[in-house]
């Protein structure tokens, strides 16, 4: 915590006093979407996220409507190293922990995916959607809408949404989870040294080894299913079931 | 429940249909009895497979065992009239019913009806069905024609398909871990739930919804199985949990964290047996718990007795 010294600790007590709306002490969440952090290395959300926080192509996820404790929690991880990429580990190491608090509360506000009541019908046994709404069980991989809620929608603060999400964005994140396994070399072609996992952060390996237990056209099979439950115009009406 | 009582239900009962009143022999629902231990899987050996679900014909069969599934998945949902907590049978038959150790429907289909010595009674698979909507699911079971449990019973009839009739399969019901040496912890339980569990169920055992769509289901409180639910033994609870949980990483635990944390979900009060007797705590753990696996029912855990029932 910063010191605020005594003429700041006094206008904090007569704000009490006199019950008038204390000046904005915390970051402007908004504020850094727009223009960055206070350290000009936190660069503008907005370039990289899209000015409505929806995502850009090439791999820039969505980030609006997306669970507060989980964008915090993401912020974190690119600090800490848990979770590794090379554009977004100096952003988040250049905003401060207020920072991150409000720029994570800010992007929680805006609006959530909305995905149609049903989408896709009845999954074809080895589709992307099969994966998606009923698992590999053979391989021990629950249905990816067990956890991140039906539809994709995302459950709770742990479980983020895939829908809003880009095909290749989810496909990046499935492959950052596996790593690759090292290649030996042929008479053609030289050896290809294995590549670690860089995303380690998932709450007791939740996620990772449903990611090494998939091939790489699984992977691409689900991201491209999740990648295509954009947002639908029709709202959801929440009093209705979403089936499995 | 006495000879004498069973007979007077038997001679009620087409008064009780007549009046309107359920329509469902509770009488025989009393004894959701264990099942028996189902022979061990042959190392290098495949439990059954099942048809896939691209194998069910198109026509009013296929229909109906499609209608079957869904039901199955989202009883909740589609089946509101006889669900009373926030479950579908989905929650506790993993993978559609098809997964083993986890009580799928294509071990159950072929051993029913079943005999069993310790009452002289015979259960027919819809009974065993009607048990879990009262029991599970703490609702009110449909009747044996109904529309509902027809459909569910040609779910189970075709996922037994090329299954043997009358034979105990391998992974049937939850393949129990023998109980630990040194007892169960229910203060050891606690602490793996809310290393490994709470993330998806709650704090307060109350799982968690999208909207109105239970997705992580309840483990205990007025959303959850009732106190009459096979569930609700520990001994059953830690064969399912050690399969199959946490979600997507059974086989993890060990016995003891598995019976430890199925005595800490099972400590926890849930709606009432509803073959409650006499309004008597007491009198129903005697006459259905006391022989009943193991389980704390009507038994005081840190000062409070257990089997008060929560609405
Ligand atoms: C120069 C482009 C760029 C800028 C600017 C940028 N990001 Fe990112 N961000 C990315 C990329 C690329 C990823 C995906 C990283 C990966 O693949 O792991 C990402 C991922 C994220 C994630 C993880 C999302 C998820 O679904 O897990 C969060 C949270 C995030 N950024 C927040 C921010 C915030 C807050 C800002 C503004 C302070 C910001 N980003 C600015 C490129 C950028
Ligand atoms: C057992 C629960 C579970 C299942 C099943 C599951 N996930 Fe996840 N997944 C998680 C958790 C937890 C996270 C968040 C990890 C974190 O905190 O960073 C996550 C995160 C993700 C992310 C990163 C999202 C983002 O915004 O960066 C992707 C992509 C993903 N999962 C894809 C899948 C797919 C595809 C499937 C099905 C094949 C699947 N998941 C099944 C638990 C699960
Ligand atoms: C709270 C968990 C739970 C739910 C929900 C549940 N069941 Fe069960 N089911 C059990 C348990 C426990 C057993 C008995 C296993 C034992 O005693 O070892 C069982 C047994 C069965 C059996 C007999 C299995 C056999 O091998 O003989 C069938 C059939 C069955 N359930 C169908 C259903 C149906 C249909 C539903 C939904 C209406 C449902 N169950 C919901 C826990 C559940
Ligand atoms: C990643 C989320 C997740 C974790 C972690 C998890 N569960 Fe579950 N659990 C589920 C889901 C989802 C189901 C229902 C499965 C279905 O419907 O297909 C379930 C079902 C159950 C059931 C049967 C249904 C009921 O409500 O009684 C029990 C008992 C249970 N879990 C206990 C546990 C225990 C004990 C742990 C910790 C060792 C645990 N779970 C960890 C997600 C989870």
């Amino acid at each position: 915590m910063r010191d605020f010294g005594p003429s700041r600790r006094l206008a904090l007590l007569c704000g009490v006093l006199l019950s008038l709306p204390l000046p904005a002490l915390a970051a402007d969440g908004e504020a850094i979407m727009q223009k960055g952090g206070a350290n000009p290395a936190a660069m503008p959300c907005i370039t990289c996220h899209g000015a409505d926080g929806k995502g850009m192509a090439g791999g820039f996820p969505r980030l609006s409507g997306l669970p507060e404790d989980y964008l915090a929690k993401q912020l974190r991880d690119f600090k800490s190293g848990s979770r590794q990429n090379p554009i977004m580990q100096p952003i988040a190491s250049a905003l401060t922990d207020e920072e991150v608090a409000a720029v994570a509360k800010a992007y929680a506000q805006r609006p959530k995916v909305n995905v149609q009541a049903t989408p896709g019908g009845r999954p074809v046994e080895g589709s992307g959607a099969w994966i998606a709404l009923r698992g590999l069980w053979d391989r021990n991989v629950p249905e990816c809408t067990l956890c991140h809620g039906p539809a994709g929608v995302g459950v709770g603060s742990h479980f983020p949404p895939l829908a809003g999400q880009s095909a290749e964005y989810i496909e990046a994140q499935l492959k950052a989870w596996r790593g690759e396994k090292a290649v030996a070399a042929t008479k053609k072609a030289k050896a290809i040294p294995a590549v670690a996992p860089t995303r380690r952060n998932d709450p007791n390996g939740l996620m990772q080894h449903i990611a090494v237990d998939l091939s790489d056209a699984e992977i691409k099979a689900v991201a491209e299913y999740f990648g295509s439950l954009g947002d639908s115009k029709e709202p959801f009406d929440e009093t209705q079931h979403r089936l499995r | 429940m006495t000879t004498i009582s069973v007979r007077l239900a038997v001679l009620l009962l087409p008064l009780l249909m007549a009046s309107g009143a359920m329509a469902v022999d509770t009488a025989r629902l009393d004894d959701q009895t264990q099942l028996p231990k189902a022979p061990k899987k042959v190392s290098g050996t495949k439990y059954f497979q099942p048809p896939a679900e691209g194998e069910i014909p198109n026509n009013a069969f296929g229909e109906l065992v499609r209608r079957g599934q869904d039901l199955f998945m989202n009883t909740k949902a589609l089946a509101p009239q006889y669900v009373g907590n926030e479950m579908n049978c989905v929650n506790c038959h993993i993978d559609r019913g098809r997964k083993a150790n986890s009580a799928p429907l294509w071990a159950a289909y072929p051993m029913y009806p079943a005999y069993r010595k310790k009452n002289n009674k015979v259960n027919t698979f819809v009974e065993r069905m009607q048990g879990c909507f009262q029991f599970s699911m703490n609702g009110k079971p449909p009747a044996a024609d109904s529309e509902v449990l027809t459909a569910l019973t040609a779910y189970a009839y075709w996922m037994s398909t090329n299954a043997p009739i009358g034979k105990a399969l391998p992974g049937r019901g939850f393949d129990e871990p023998p109980p630990p040496k040194g007892g169960y912890d229910i203060g050891r339980g606690k602490v793996v739930y809310e290393k490994q569990c709470a993330i998806c169920h709650g704090d307060n055992g109350e799982g968690k919804k999208v909207g109105v769509t239970s997705v992580f289901p309840p483990l205990w409180g007025k959303d959850s199985y009732n106190w009459g639910a096979g569930m609700h033994r520990i001994n059953t609870a830690a064969g399912f949990i050690q399969h199959n949980m946490p979600l997507g990483r059974g086989e993890t635990l060990s016995d003891q964290d598995a019976w430890d944390v199925a005595a800490f979900i099972n400590s926890h009060e849930r709606p009432q047996d509803p073959r409650l007797v006499n309004g008597s705590i007491e009198e129903t753990r005697k006459r259905y718990h006391a022989d009943d696996g193991v389980n704390l029912y009507g038994v005081t855990v840190n000062g409070t007795l257990l089997g008060q029932g929560v609405k």
